[in-house]
C-alpha cells in the first residue's frame, strides 16, 4: 500500500508541476491560479505522507497549506485596485 | 490487497488522480479566466475530497481522521470564497486593459 500511496502522491504533483510550467500566465489571476493548485497538491500530498509515515504532524502540515493558500488569494484581491463602473 | 478497506482506498485514491490530472489540463487549456477558476476550483475539490475518503479507512485513531475531515472542510470553504476573490481580481484586470474581454494569448502580460 506505500508504493500505491506514494506513486498517487507523486502523479498530483507531477500534474501541479507540469499545469505551472505549461500553462501561459496571461494575467494576475492566472498566476495566482496556479498558485492554488500547487496549494491543494500540498494539502493532497501532506494527507497521503500523513498516513504513509504515521507522522500525525503532516495533518497540521496540511491544515496550514490550505489556510496560507487562502490568505494569498485574500493578499491578491487586496493589492487590487477595483476600477468603479458608472451605474447601468 | 483483498482487504475491502484497502479496495476503497486504491479505488478512490485512483479517481483523485483522474480529477488532479483534470484541474491541471483544465487550467492549461480552458480559453479564459473565468472558465479556468471553475475547472480548477471545481476539479481540485472534488480530488481531495477523493483523497479523504481514500485514507480514511487507513487511518489509526478518530482525533486523527477527525483532523482529517477538518482539512476537507477548511479546503472547501476557503476554495469557495477564493475562487470568488480570484474572479473580482479577474473583471478588474479585464475592466483596465483596453481590449475588454480578450487579452492576447502569446505568453505576455496584459500591462501593455
Amino acid at each position: 500500500m506505500t508504493a500505491v500511496y506514494l506513486g498517487a502522491g507523486f502523479v498530483i504533483l507531477l500534474a501541479s508541476a507540469v499545469g505551472l510550467v505549461i500553462v501561459r500566465p496571461r494575467s494576475m489571476a492566472d498566476r495566482m491560479l496556479a498558485v492554488q493548485l500547487i496549494g491543494s497538491s500540498v494539502v493532497a500530498v501532506s494527507l497521503l505522507l500523513s498516513v504513509v509515515t504515521a507522522n500525525p504532524a503532516l495533518l497540521d502540515v496540511a491544515l496550514m497549506a490550505a489556510l496560507l493558500a487562502a490568505f494569498s488569494a485574500c493578499a491578491l484581491r487586496l493589492a487590487t485596485v477595483v476600477p468603479s463602473r458608472p451605474p447601468e | 490487497m483483498s482487504d475491502p478497506a484497502n479496495l476503497v482506498t486504491i479505488l478512490a485514491l485512483l479517481a483523485s488522480v483522474f480529477f488532479f490530472v483534470a484541474g491541471s489540463v483544465g487550467l492549461v487549456r480552458m480559453p479564459d479566466t473565468l472558465t479556468r477558476i471553475h475547472s480548477l476550483t471545481k476539479a481540485d475539490n472534488i480530488a481531495l475530497g477523493f483523497i479523504v475518503v481514500a485514507l480514511l479507512p487507513q487511518v489509526g485513531s478518530v482525533a486523527d481522521a477527525a483532523k482529517i475531515v477538518a482539512v476537507w472542510v477548511l479546503v472547501q470553504v476557503s476554495s469557495g470564497a477564493v475562487a470568488q476573490l480570484i474572479g473580482e481580481v479577474a473583471l478588474a484586470e479585464q475592466a483596465m486593459t483596453p481590449s475588454g474581454l480578450d487579452q492576447p494569448d502569446d505568453g505576455r502580460s496584459a500591462d501593455a
